[in-house]
């Protein structure tokens, strides 16, 4: 079985294609003033800057996170770029005077935003390597009193909103990472919905890698006033490369009370070939904070990526938030994941939900790693985990690593967990019905995910089960 | 339409079958019977291409082509359907999506238009009181947390829907009650048509009751020992198989 089942091959990455515009580009390495630098390119405030050096003066404090279950060869930092931009970045009044390489790059990743305005509802930050270029359906946004702009506008335009909450959910020394972002984050993008806002329509972002061996450092930050409700999608494509790329991004979540916040990624950067050369590290920070009765629902769909490095969190500080985990995770080749999530119970009655499923395909390694962490005053708090694996093939992994703290005794906590194995027997089935092996593991794959498919948005469902089929393709002959 | 000769299979490389002669023509319906380990399933499995087994010798002729040629999928889109034993489950999936997708694919395959899911609920309406199941379990994911006797059903509901040329069901009387057994013989005798044939694998002469076959045939050590008409399996029922092994 195992010979059949890993005989077909991978089909090559469809977004692995290089832009070819005039980057204005730092040389490699990272000291005081390349975080000067950054800082003053783009024309920030001082109490910015002294941010950003607490944040490096930090860094150089710390060491390299190794618990996780992933393996890769050291990082030289100093061999980094910390800053890339398009050189037509510059105020632009419209898509005309958008550089037309990076139009026809949104073309072939097709999110032309030309298209995309006149899409049922989706507005698109698009995020091309550091800075944001052309940001669409603002007036229709600006309308509700919506701010959805890149973060460096938002630093400009709404300075003390960004004051106010940058690192108030991930301090800049919360962890080798988050606080390396801090020091040097290009751009992201911002969001503020006043209170009692229902956002009208979906938020979204594409991230693209391009400029080879520049690390990426996006910040995101996101703002529900009390009772305000927002949905923002992320999605992921990024150009072939030969050399690791090291993404760290830090996103943060803040949901006053009552408000709501759902974020939903589909991350399929370039996950290295089949013999695990090249693809993207991808270290991510991405935390809530929920206040009374708030909710902070995170999402993803994680199927690209060498290395996966990531723990979307909530901080459940108010009481009756609640916090919700839903996961996809799939490995296949030489890929690693080390996901999961953090729930911290801190107000009364809080409740969290994970569902976590994990697909291993290849020699992948896919590890859940959890923690749900009860504080004393968080009475009547309720925490349900349930953590499935899937393997398909011989040579791949599954792991769970979940961590469960407790510190009353009126709270409950439940934990299932599973892993089953994409059967002989399951694919013959499907065969005798007249089914494809693709089609066969593609449908076996959707059903196990069904859980997490369904709090997707609708059009981000449809392309989180055709990258499921993609990056699984060729697992099973 | 199915033609079976000298034919030979393996499993973990244990020959099963030892040189088997069948053949089935349009409008028949045979009984294989044996006693356990007699190569009963293997045979089943042999015919729809289960990779586990291995054929060593022999040929298999289906509507004139090399079916040993042809993948598993291709042989079902022909029209081969096999009534598992153990039907497997698929948790997430619903039955109505998995039956709807088995049934373009053999459309497409017989290049005719695929059904989109209103008219595929519309056909499946019909079919559901074939074996008298109601709706709620189109709604259900694929055998799983299904009772022994539902996952029958539901193999007899998808081969109504597929409407296969060659149906072989492999011991699908195993595990039903006699209300079940009765409602399955029922569907399956409905689907009998002078175009299709079928195979009833089975341990026990009770399915042939209701199902009543044309020829019956007795597999013993991998090899068919005896063959005959539907009496033969009152014979066997009354004298038990050691007297046909006896006479092998």
């Amino acid at each position: 079985m195992s010979s059949s089942i890993e005989s077909m091959v991978n089909k090559e990455y469809a977004y692995g294609f290089v832009t070819d515009v005039d980057a204005d580009t730092l040389p490699p390495g990272l000291n005081e003033d390349v975080v000067r630098l950054i800082s003053k390119k783009k024309d920030e405030p001082a109490w910015l800057l002294e941010w950003r050096l607490k944040a490096f003066r930090r860094w150089q404090t710390m060491t390299e996170p190794h618990w996780s279950n992933v393996r890769y060869p050291p990082i030289d930092y100093q061999a980094q770029r910390y800053y890339s931009a398009p050189k037509s970045v510059k105020p632009l009044q419209s898509l005309d005077e958008v550089d037309p390489e990076l139009l026809k790059t949104y073309d072939k990743l097709g999110i032309s935003l030309t298209e995309q305005k006149f899409l049922a509802g989706v507005a698109v930050d698009a995020i091309f390597d550091s800075v944001s270029v052309g940001t669409t359906m603002k007036e229709e946004l600006s309308k509700h009193g919506v701010v959805f702009c890149s973060f460096t506008e938002a630093v400009h335009n709404h300075p003390e909103i960004v004051q106010k909450y940058l690192g108030s959910v991930v301090p800049y020394s919360d962890n080798f990472f988050a606080s390396l972002n801090s020091a040097v984050f290009s751009d992201g993008s911002f969001c503020y919905v006043p209170k009692g806002v229902r956002c009208p329509i979906e938020l979204s972002t594409y991230f693209r890698i391009n400029a080879a061996g520049t690390g990426q450092f996006e910040r995101t930050l996101i703002v529900a006033d009390e009772g305000a409700y927002v949905s923002y999608l992320e999605g992921c494509t990024a150009p072939k490369r030969d050399t690791n790329q090291l993404h760290a991004a830090v996103v943060e979540l803040i949901a006053l009370d009552n408000a709501q916040i759902k974020y939903s990624t589909v991350q399929n950067w370039y996950a290295g070939d089949k013999e695990g050369k090249g693809g993207i590290y991808n270290f991510v920070t991405k935390r809530g904070k929920a206040q009374a009765n708030a909710k902070i629902s995170w999402t993803q769909v994680e199927t690209g990526s060498a290395i996966t490095w990531k723990y979307p969190s909530v901080i459940l500080q108010g009481d009756n938030a609640t916090g919700e985990f839903y996961s996809v995770a799939v490995v296949n080749n030489r890929q690693q994941a080390d996901t999961g999530t953090k729930m911290i119970h801190i107000g009364k009655n809080t409740k969290s939900t994970i569902i976590s499923k994990g697909i291993s395909a290849g020699e992948g390694q896919n590890s859940y790693r959890g923690q749900v962490k009860v504080l004393p005053r968080a009475h009547g708090s309720r925490n349900y985990t349930q953590c499935d694996s899937m393997l398909i093939g011989n040579r791949c992994g599954a792991h769970t690593f979940p961590y469960i703290e407790v510190a009353n005794n009126s709270s409950t906590t439940e934990h299932e967990a599973s892993t089953s194995k994409i059967g002989e027997d399951q694919i013959f089935y499907c065969k005798q019905r007249g089914l494809s092996a693709e089609h066969a593991i593609s449908l076996i794959v959707s059903g196990f995910c069904r859980e997490v498919f369904k709090e997707l948005p609708m059009e981000f469902a449809l392309e989180a089960q055709q990258l499921l089929g993609i990056t699984l393709e060729g697992s099973v002959g | 339409m199915l033609k079976i000769e000298n034919l030979h299979a393996s499993a973990g490389g244990k020959e099963i079958l030892r040189g088997v002669n069948l053949s089935v023509n349009a409008g028949e319906v045979h009984a294989i019977m044996g006693p356990n380990g007699s190569g009963k399933s293997t045979l089943a499995q042999a015919i729809a291409g289960h990779p586990g087994y291995e054929v060593t010798a022999g040929t298999i002729t289906y509507e004139g082509r090399n079916l040993l040629e042809m993948a598993p999928e291709a042989r079902a889109q022909a029209g081969v359907f096999l009534a598992f034993q153990y039907p497997v489950e698929i948790p997430g999936v619903t039955n109505a999506y998995f039956m709807r997708s088995a049934y373009n694919e053999v459309r497409k395959a017989r290049g005719e238009p695929e059904l989109d899911p209103i008219e595929f609920l519309e056909l499946m309406d019909q079919k559901l009181k074939l074996v008298d199941m109601d709706t709620s379990m189109l709604h259900r994911s694929v055998n799983a947390g299904f009772s022994g006797g539902e996952k029958k059903r539901n193999e007899i509901l998808q081969m109504a829907v597929l409407e296969p040329k060659l149906a072989i069901l492999d011991e699908t009387d195993s595990g039903l009650d006699i209300d079940a057994l009765r409602v399955v013989a029922e569907g399956v005798n409905k689907l009998r048509r002078a175009d299709r044939a079928t195979i009833v694998v089975t341990h026990y002469q009770r399915l042939l009751n209701y199902i009543v076959p044309d020829f019956v045939h007795v597999l013993a050590h991998g090899r068919i020992v005896k063959s005959g008409g539907k009496e033969l399996a009152l014979e066997l029922e009354a004298k038990g198989y050691d007297w046909i092994g006896e006479a092998a």
